[in-house]
């Protein structure tokens, strides 16, 4: 807290100083008046005082000049912002808000309210909220025009940020850093740097948040704001890591540096963090990635066995770092995936299930960029599943899955039929699916494929069409088996009613041609008659060309197409006539008989055209082929410049290559960089160093799931109450199993984050009931008991004033001389004395509190089962007035609560005794635990072995009674004794650890027998346990609660078991 | 100075005759002038489907979707991932929709102060603040007729005077508090077929697409737990993030604390491995005759396999080539209409009864000279099949647990046709 206090000094001194210029304007001590009302007022402003201000900043208002606005003559605008004023200035919120309403459209409209600032700005401390929230909307759109007035709002903010609510103080902070005004550049510095250490997650946050306007308002920050997204991107909370990320892309990107420590922490907390947050840190992480790791790809023969099954699904931290260690130890050839890497892939996979499509990209693009090739595939599902989303995005992902499927046909093969293209798409969406279609086609889907297109080319869309053709034309191109078919069905479409699917069929036909010219004179020949009909100019153009370089195939045609053109050469599109001029030029080298005066006159026209492109190659093709005799060397060369052989065009898709761009990103879609863009780095030859990214508490990586970490962490002195609803802090940040030593400073760690507290709070009651809860709750029982026992057994303590069996084997049974009657209740027999805990001194601030089921009767009333309770007071100071109260017991359920304890020594334990009658069920007893400070809630649930009390029988009144409890009644269990269970004593002992049940005697040696009743409502149970030959045995229990029953049975095969 | 600006950093509304009417700025203003490269584009696309969604100008990109006649222009300055800005101007759409009951813009334009306090709430510095409806709803309250009555008269405010603690909360897309006297869940499991059928009848492309839209009003923080017969047969899912992804894995289970009203719980597509069954089939006969200016025109659908349930909501549209000028068709069922200006003939059906088939027979009129049409047109045909899910998928119960009352739950069923269309 310290540190605040020069913090508020200067913003208490800051605004006046800029405040001081209005004064220039305003004159003299009015501007005074202004600035100290709002200083001064702590809520809200005397109403005298607005009135006053609004008076006075009126004429300052007027200088401003008038920005030309939209509707209507200046004077009448005038006077309704007059009257605008008015209502800002009345005392009433009703009409203020309206007035404010007003505005607001205004600005919506995109209509200039400039001059209204004043009067609106000293409304920013209204107790209204929606006028205060529609205030701060007007504020940020015209603060940066009216710098020195919004000075004068400052104030309020910076009394917003030091709100107790900590939404108040975030959305302080935020309309703070968003008045563009490079004045308050400090203030918003300091205020960030103050709530970057709050202890709400959701103002540190609202501080990642402000951390770009601030850099975009003045760089020179840069520095300290590192220093602060540093401080955020270790920040443990899902609710900051996305916009801490989001802040560091936009000021230091270059600080890849910063990443490494809580690179595994960001892989782990990705699945929890909101969708927008996820993206940004996706593609960060792509860009990391690809500078920290080795290709995947580099060893690919090498990779498929051998690294994938050593590390899949190793979620053991050390030894991934042990085997990371080891391999970059080994630095041999075969390629091991660094197990971070892995890490990354692996927690991004799941959200290829999200359902906002920039995630799915987002993971698509860093698998593409990221995964081995074999892995690559599993984005190809998700990515299919976008084409059914809106038309926007389908283009987006179409236009990304184009390049994909260049680099990785095989991927996308099982989808084909998803590319297929229906009448209703969008011509855009079409020409896209298209090229994916054309993409994927491969010897063995291209009949279908063809098929397909053959449909598409009699769509009434003709750009379409055009798009068809060519898409054939690459077919053709790049699977030979198909050319002559495609070209067939080219030449077909030659005699299409449209004009422009003829003129592009024969742009596609000119390309293929080229590849096996001689075959196809017949195709050329036709061609050359459709000179006659297309008008289409680059079909005409295609046309020429084709004759003029296979004009030895075509000798009569060719100088009468020749004659045709130079008749039309005047009308003809720039394109045609170069191509005309060509052919001639052609013609002339081989065979000049026939068309020597057609060239001639070809040229002349083209000497005299309007375009002196034209000219100019006319010119220069007279000069090279017409032998004169100051022509040089090169006209012997003629005839080798114009007809050598020229290779084949490759006709490829334009998204080739485009994967250097980071896919997913608006470079990739554009296609040139864009403002901004980061490019992606290529993978680095040497992998950087590993261990920069260790971290002193690995336990991250074990939690990659909110369910896992729901196992694993067991948090003995917080509720457990996190576990349910995924959480948002990431508690594993602390350790796992917390020793009692290092649980203060866990605990007073946990108050650094306020809300969280609370919520935890709220949901500790409610979330009692879950199932997982129940099961940390049997898990924590479980080692308490082991606890106990080891107490127990080390016996030094003395506590235990009963504890003598604790050790010692269970007594031999001894008949009592006295005949007793049969349901005479037994003293209890002891095994081992379980203790359990009721209150750890952690949660009970220093005062611990056990309990154990003595076994004895309860004095007061047999119903009830005994519980004795040990008190111990850690605590340096004395407690008081300990006492039970407000048990809420279920129906039924009776407490016998303990005499108030008055007081209680440190360091001091009492034991008391208190009488609970569960009605013969396993449910809990809760109540509280009172001091004179605190109540604790508590609560006690019994074994079901300690809701009975031993009976003596003689062995004829057992079979008797077990008569009597056959059928329904009887439960019999197989069991197989462990070796160190076969003992009569050991035998004996467990069962009666398990259950507080009294030996009945029996005949047999190999059986064993033991009965008790139930204590509230004395019904029999009989146990009887038959051993069988080696280590098998029969366990029967008798009794008509059949729950107790069963549940009986199971405690005494698992004490048995142990 | 020189800086970048990452995200959004403005957003036009602009609606068919290309009237700018809402701008909102989230950093320094950029002037209205910016679209007119997107006004160039979209005369350059002819339909506005075609505007491309990404434009690249001298200083700016411009990002934008177009929702029920309205274009979304947001202005980018910097390099940022498109789908990125496209989802989130779809989710500010959502929004309005969800608010106002159509996102319309009348409905934008009488809601103007809503509006802006949305945008306001949903982007802080042009990156995505608080998306999630329900927390929205918690900021802002939608507007009611009699809200809107109650405040004119009151001058109280539509901005919630409680403070959005669902902010703050481990599960953000459900609000604290909720209580209702009926506990009510609902699933409308609805397919869609996806579907081309080739001249000859058979299917060249089919498959199924399905969503789980759920109405769920429970108090408290019900935890749910909702399980299927056939959980195999989900292919590829998506999921609300309110699902528990790793009981997806392990269990084939969805376990969710649900959000309250209605929302989106899972979509998914059904293994391509499995058949489609088609619900309907079309014979059709449809010709244009050479050198006169009339075609014949023939459609008959009928039902096919479909276990046993109506086939109904049936509608054809057809977008008729260009040189039609007009159809003199007779049904036998329904009623239809014929646009001459857009060329698309529309054919309300209703119920198929599998006794009388509907028909739609008639003359085409061409225009006279005009060369005949290269292509028949295709069929475009919706039709609905309520209790029925397509794929076979069922539900086999819901659990809820946290949660002391038994709430009353419901699983309906529809299929209908998705993109289903029958090439002639």
């Amino acid at each position: 807290m310290l540190s605040l206090l020069p913090v508020q000094k200067l913003l208490r001194q800051l605004p006046a100083g800029p405040a001081g210029r209005p004064k220039k304007t305003a004159g003299g001590d009015t501007a005074e008046e202004v600035t100290s009302p709002v200083l001064a007022t702590e809520a809200g402003q005397p109403t005298c005082y607005s009135a006053l201000r609004a008076e006075e900043l009126r004429p300052l208002a007027t200088t401003k000049p008038m920005v030309a606005t939209g509707t209507g003559p200046p004077p009448t605008l005038w006077r309704r912002h007059d009257d605008l004023k008015e209502m800002l200035d009345s005392n009433k919120d009703s009409l203020k808000l309206e007035a404010m309403k007003r505005i607001v459209a205004m600005i919506a409209r995109g209509k200039n309210a400039s001059d209204l600032f004043p009067a609106v700005v000293k409304n920013v401390a209204c107790k209204n909220i929606e006028v205060k929230k529609l205030v701060y909307v007007y504020l940020v759109r015209y603060a940066e025009e009216q710098q020195d007035l919004a000075l004068l709002s400052i104030s309020t903010f910076q009394r917003g940020l030091k709100d107790p609510n900590q939404l108040i103080r975030a959305s302080a902070l935020r309309v703070l850093s968003s008045i563009r005004v490079p004045i308050i550049v400090p203030i918003m510095m300091l205020a960030i740097k103050e709530a970057a250490s709050d202890m709400s997650p959701y103002v540190r946050k609202t501080a990642a948040h402000a951390i770009p306007k601030l850099y975009s308002l003045d760089s020179d920050q840069k520095d300290q704001l590192i220093e602060v997204i540093e401080k955020l991107l270790a920040d443990k909370t899902t609710l900051v890591a996305g916009s801490v990320v989001m802040a560091f892309e936009e000021v230091c990107p270059e600080r890849i540096d910063l990443i490494h420590k809580n690179y595994r922490k960001l892989c782990n907390l990705l699945i929890d963090v909101e969708e927008w947050g996820q993206v940004v840190i996706i593609n960060m992480l792509t860009r990391y990635a690809r500078t920290q790791f080795l290709s995947p790809n580099q060893n690919e023969s090498l990779l498929e066995e051998s690294a994938e099954k050593a590390f899949y699904g190793s979620e053991d931290e050390d030894a991934k770092d042990a085997k990371a260690e080891a391999a970059s130890l080994a630095k041999r050839k075969p390629y091991v995936m660094d197990p971070d890497h892995r890490l990354l892939l692996r927690n991004t996979k799941p959200l290829l299930q999200s359902r906002n499509a920039a995630v799915v990209m987002a993971v698509a693009q860093l698998y593409f960029h990221l995964a081995p090739k074999a892995e690559v595939g599993v984005i190809a599902k998700a990515l299919v599943r976008l084409l059914r989303s809106h038309s926007e995005v389908q283009y987006v992902v179409l236009q990304n899955v184009a390049t994909m499927s260049i680099k990785r046909r095989g991927m996308f093969e099982p989808y084909l039929k998803s590319f297929y293209i229906r009448s209703t798409d969008p011509t855009q969406i079409k020409i896209l699916k298209l090229e994916v279609l054309t993409n994927l086609a491969n010897e063995t889907n291209i009949s279908t494929i063809l098929r397909e297109f053959q449909t598409y080319i009699r769509s009434m869309d003709k750009d379409f069409v055009a798009a068809t053709i060519q898409a054939i034309g690459r077919c053709a191109t790049n699977i030979g088996k198909v050319r002559d078919t495609c070209l067939n069905g080219l030449v077909q479409l030659l005699s299409n009613r449209d004009e422009l699917v003829v003129a592009e069929s024969v742009v596609v036909i000119k390309k293929l041609l080229q590849m096996q010219p001689a075959q196809h004179s017949e195709i050329i020949k036709h061609m050359a008659k459709l000179t006659d009909n297309i008008q289409v100019p680059m079909a005409r153009a295609s046309i020429l060309w084709l004759i003029g370089e296979y004009c030895e195939h075509v000798p009569k045609i060719a100088p009468d197409v020749l004659r045709k053109m130079a008749k039309s050469f005047t009308n003809e599109e720039d394109i045609v006539k170069l191509q005309v001029i060509n052919l001639a030029a052609k013609l002339y080298l081989t065979n000049s008989k026939q068309s020597k005066l057609l060239t001639q006159y070809v040229l002349n026209l083209a000497k005299y055209d309007q375009n002196y492109d034209i000219r100019d190659r006319a010119r220069f093709i007279r000069q090279l082929i017409v032998p004169t005799e100051k022509s040089g060397a090169l006209n012997k060369y003629a005839k080798k410049l114009f007809l050598a052989q020229k290779p084949a065009p490759i006709l490829e898709s334009s998204f080739k290559d485009r994967d250097h761009f980071q896919l997913g990103s608006l470079s990739h879609l554009l296609n040139t960089k864009a403002v901004g863009y980061q490019e992606l780095p290529d993978w680095p030859d040497e992998a950087p160093d590993p261990s920069v990214r260790n971290v002193e508490v690995p336990e991250w990586t074990k939690c990659t799931s909110r369910e896992k970490r729901k196992e694993k962490v067991e948090k003995p002195f917080y509720s457990d109450s996190e576990g349910e609803s995924g959480p948002t802090e990431s508690a594993d940040s602390e350790p796992e199993s917390v020793s009692e030593e290092s649980g203060s400073s866990s605990s007073s760690s946990s108050s650094s984050s306020g809300s969280e507290e609370e919520d935890e709070d709220e949901e500790e009651g409610s979330g009692e009931q879950s199932e997982d809860k129940e099961e940390e709750e049997e898990k924590r029982l479980k080692r308490k008991e082991k606890e106990g026992s080891q107490k127990a057994a080390s016996g030094s303590t003395g506590r235990y004033p009963l504890g003598r069996a604790s050790r010692s084997p269970i007594p031999p049974w001894h008949p009592p001389h006295r005949s007793l009657g049969p349901s005479q209740l037994l003293s209890p027999a002891f095994g081992a004395v379980r203790t359990y805990e009721l209150l750890h001194r952690m949660a009970g601030e220093g005062l611990s509190v056990e309990y154990c089921f003595s076994r004895r009767p309860f004095p007061g009333d047999p119903h009830m089962v005994a519980v004795q309770i040990q008190i111990s007071n850690n605590t340096d100071a004395e407690v008081k007035s300990l006492r039970v109260s407000e048990p809420k017991p279920l129906s039924g359920m009776r407490i016998q609560e303990f005499p108030e304890i008055e007081r209680l020594a440190p360091g001091d334990t009492v034991s008391v005794v208190m009488g609970i009658d569960f009605c013969d069920s396993t449910q809990a007893a809760n109540f509280q635990l009172c001091t004179h400070t605190r109540h604790f809630y508590v609560s006690i649930q019994p074994p079901v072995g300690e809701l009975m009390a031993p009976v003596f029988m003689s062995e004829n009144e057992f079979k008797k009674e077990q008569g009597k409890l056959m059928g329904m009644s009887e439960i019999t269990e197989k069991v197989t004794l462990p070796e160190k269970c076969r003992s009569d004593h050991a035998i004996v002992q467990q069962v009666t650890s398990a259950a507080n049940v009294g030996r009945v005697p029996c005949g047999a040696d190999n059986e064993y027998r033991f009965a008790a009743k139930t204590v509230t409502s004395g019904s029999l149970v009989l146990i009887t346990l038959e051993r069988r030959e080696g280590a098998a045995a029969q366990l029967i229990v008798n009794s008509e609660k059949m729950v107790i029953g069963t549940m009986l049975v199971k405690d005494i095969v698992q004490a048995l078991a142990q | 100075m020189c800086f970048q600006q990452k995200m959004i950093h403005s957003l036009f509304l602009i609606n068919c005759s290309g009237d700018i009417f809402l701008e909102k700025h989230w950093k320094s203003v950029v002037s209205q002038s910016v679209c007119d490269y997107f006004f160039e584009a979209q005369e350059k696309a002819i339909d506005v489907e075609n505007v491309p969604p990404v434009i690249s100008t001298p200083h700016h990109y411009l990002i934008s979707i177009y929702r029920d006649k309205i274009f979304f222009v947001s202005v980018i300055q910097t390099e940022v991932p498109p789908l990125f800005v496209i989802e989130f101007l779809h989710r500010v759409a959502d929004t309005f929709q969800d608010y106002f009951g159509e996102c319309s813009e009348t409905a934008i334009k009488d809601n103007v102060v809503i509006v802006y306090e949305l945008l306001e709430e949903m982007l802080d510095n042009g990156f995505p603040l608080a998306t999630e409806s329900n927390i929205l709803k918690e900021l802002i309250k939608p507007p009611t007729i009699l809200r809107s009555v109650v405040n004119s008269i009151t001058g109280s405010s539509n901005v919630g005077d409680t403070l959005p603690t669902g902010q703050l909360s481990n599960i953000p897309w459900r609000r604290a508090g909720v209580k209702y006297t009926n506990n009510e869940a609902y699933f409308d499991v609805v397919e869609e077929i996806d579907a081309i059928i080739d001249k000859s009848g058979s299917t060249v492309f089919a498959e199924i697409q399905g969503v789980i839209d759920s109405c769920i009003k429970l108090s408290g923080m019900p935890d749910l737990s909702l399980s299927f017969m056939n959980p195999r047969l989900l292919d590829d899912v998506s999921f609300h993030p309110c699902i528990r992804f790793k009981r997806w894995e392990s269990e084939r289970v969805l376990s969710f604390i649900p959000p309250d009203g209605n929302f989106r719980l899972i979509s998914y597509r059904v293994s391509s491995q499995n058949l489609v069954a088609i619900p309907v089939y079309v014979k059709h006969m449809i010709s244009f005759k050479e050198n006169s200016s009339s075609g014949r025109f023939d459609v008959t659908i009928g039902p096919k396999q479909n276990m046993g349930k109506t086939v109904e909501g049936v509608v054809m549209t057809v977008h008729m080539p260009k040189a039609v000028l007009n159809m003199n068709l007779t049904a036998t069922q329904g009623s239809y209409t014929f646009d001459p200006v857009t060329k698309v003939l529309t054919w309300d059906v209703g119920k198929i009864t599998p006794q009388k088939l509907p028909n739609l027979k008639g003359i085409v009129n061409l225009q006279s000279g005009a060369p005949k049409p290269e292509e028949n047109p295709s069929l475009n045909i919706q039709f609905k099949i309520q209790q029925l899910a397509i794929s076979g998928l069922k539900v086999n119960r819901l659990d809820m647990y946290g949660e002391k009352y038994k709430p009353f739950k419901g699983v309906k069923y529809i299929t209908k046709a998705g993109k289903f269309q029958v090439r002639t």
